[in-house]
């Protein structure tokens, strides 16, 4: 078939686009020789010398700790504006809100990073690792509100229904039946709000102060001095770590996916 | 009966359930649209050697107020042609990478629709796990490639389409702001189209084909008008945030590409100018008012 064999190789091209710059770094990662263009053999010096680099680890740290805790807060605002969004189809002001949930996601960070930078410094507000995690926090709960949203969706709400009827009150059955059921999604949309906190430069930039330099920060200022191998071996352990979260995430859905239809078969076959 | 009542109630808020709108409410009216006024006060202020670098603007009465009221940052940035060329050279970057990752990301959503069902989750993993890893590290990457004693220097001379004193002279060019650009925005066109493009009756083609249109015309009459709304948010979830892009144009571009973002960063961090950077940030927001509006809407529909 003509169609298909295009098909291929309009995906093997594609594909060879995305990921044959980073395959690229990670091998010169691995680089003994400082040149881009010269192999000089497999080398580890550049994880050794990274690891001894006090500036970039503090700068992983605090990555580590604005994307946790921002992640978190976002994931608590976010499930609970999908919540409005889905279950409250009107209230005042819904309009707004919808609006405000979507305009995050397209708004240049500039200008997202500049406009909170001035209410910090109006308000007077130290700028720091704080400010950071507030402003990371606001555009993340964006991200998990549509993911969590679309998982509302598809939600079958008869046994929530149940658990009503039953007696039980509206907030234990939102964590007995509704939090358990939209679980994939929330984990997803944490994940999400994790990585976009860790690869965040420009709103970090502009809302950072003295003491809170991110990893991506300190990235940013090495390599407007150069390519150096050092920063090809932290950009690798970040993909791995990346790598193997999406693929464990991944993996964890699946079985629970499958877990679930077991005990949906189990269940059914004890009814009849 | 109480399931009739229960279901009622959780259509409308009831006070307790007040809680699970007001608090991402407030917290996205503080910190999301809030600051825009705050932006929007500052962009007519007087820049000041202080910290913070501006007079107030909101100080004693209103009368005093309105007198304060200047506009003569956004006079500068009509009399500097600099900011007019940027604001039009931002437009024109983004408009040509929308197009060009239309392009390209047109084919790939096709082909991914068209594999085998069982083949989808895989290609879609492998479209979304670029996105996963660091944004700047994937324009990092270029740069080893693009520069002139970069891999691709390497790769022509090695194939023999340069001679050994030739080199790449696309690093610093535009040409390697569209390649950052496409690179880095292509899984952001690629999914809204595979979703359009996947849910489409495959049956509409057959019954074209039976009737004797060939493949391409097909392709036109029924394949794209419906995939037209995945091709409406693929280009707008591109074409915004590209308008104000900073890091690939400051990491990948020359001295001469002029984009907005960059301009702004500038005037931010380099010129410590905070009332014209936020002029600027209003005039970027001014612009993207209607495609923003046109993205809200469409995804209202979707949802």
């Amino acid at each position: 078939m003509k169609s298909s064999r295009f098909d291929a190789t309009v995906l093997t091209l594609g594909f060879a686009f995305l990921y044959i710059p980073i395959i690229i770094l990670v091998i010169y990662s691995f680089n003994a020789s400082r040149l881009v263009t010269v192999w000089g053999g497999f080398s580890f010096q550049w994880y050794r010398t990274m690891w001894s680099n006090q500036g970039l680890m503090d700068a992983a740290w605090i990555t580590a700790r604005v994307g946790v805790l921002s992640a978190t807060i976002g994931t608590v605002l976010g499930t609970l504006a999908a919540l409005s969004l889905v279950r409250f189809s009107r209230f005042p002001g819904r309009m707004l809100f919808s609006g405000m949930i979507y305009a995050p996601l397209v708004m240049p960070e500039v200008i997202t990073g500049l406009s909170l930078l001035l209410l910090f410094v109006a308000v007077g507000i130290d700028r720091g690792f704080w400010t950071v995690v507030i402003a990371h926090t606001t555009f993340t709960m964006c991200y998990v509100a549509i993911v969590v949203q679309s998982r509302l969706m598809t939600f079958d709400r008869s046994l929530e229904e149940a658990a009503l009827d039953l007696g039980c009150p509206p907030v234990k059955t939102f964590f007995r039946i509704t939090l358990p059921l939209i679980m994939p999604a929330v984990i997803a949309g944490w994940m999400l709000a994790f990585t976009l906190s860790l690869d965040d430069l420009v709103i970090a930039s502009f809302t950072t102060g003295p003491g809170a330099t991110t990893l991506p920060i300190k990235i940013y200022s090495q390599v407007r001095l150069g390519v150096t191998p050092e920063i090809n071996a932290i950009c690798t352990i970040l993909i791995g770590l990346v790598t193997l979260g999406v693929i464990a995430a991944s993996i964890s859905t699946k079985r629970a996916e499958l877990r679930r239809i077991r005990d949906e078969h189990v269940a059914l076959r004890g009814v009849t | 009966m109480a399931s009739v009542s229960e279901t009622h109630a959780a259509n409308k808020p009831g006070p307790a359930r007040w809680l699970v709108v007001l608090v991402p409410y407030f917290w996205l009216l503080l910190f999301f649209a809030g600051p825009f006024l705050i932006i929007l006060k500052i962009s007519l202020s007087d820049t000041a050697i202080a910290m913070p670098p501006y007079v107030p603007v909101f100080q004693g009465a209103i009368g005093d107020f309105i007198s304060r009221l200047d506009f003569e940052n956004y006079l500068f940035l009509t009399e500097d042609p600099l900011y007019i060329r940027s604001y039009l050279s931002s437009l024109r970057i983004a408009l040509i990478s929308t197009l060009l990752l239309l392009l390209i990301g047109y084919p790939m959503a096709l082909a991914m629709a068209r594999a085998p069902s069982s083949l989808r989750p895989t290609l879609v993993m492998l479209v979304i796990l670029p996105f996963w890893t660091s944004f700047l590290i994937r324009v990092y990457a270029w740069i080893g490639i693009l520069k002139p004693d970069g891999l691709l220097t390497l790769l022509f001379q090695t194939i023999g389409l340069m001679g050994p004193n030739e080199q790449v002279q696309i690093f610093r060019t535009d040409i390697a702001v569209f390649i950052g650009i496409v690179y880095s925005y292509l899984p952001f066109m690629v999914l809204p189209l595979y979703s359009a493009l996947e849910k489409m009756d495959n049956t509409l083609l057959e019954a074209a084909s039976d009737l004797g249109c060939p493949p391409l015309k097909a392709f036109w009459k029924i394949t794209f008008p419906l995939s037209l709304p995945g091709v409406v948010a693929g280009s707008l979830i591109c074409f915004i945030p590209i308008t104000g892009e900073f890091v690939i144009p400051d990491l990948l571009g020359g001295a001469d590409t002029l984009m907005i973002g960059k301009t702004l960063w500038t005037e931010f961090f380099g010129n410590r100018d905070w009332p014209l950077a936020s002029a600027v940030a209003v005039i970027l927001l001014i612009l993207l008012v209607v495609p923003i509006a046109i993205f809200q809407n469409q995804q209202k529909k979707v949802a």
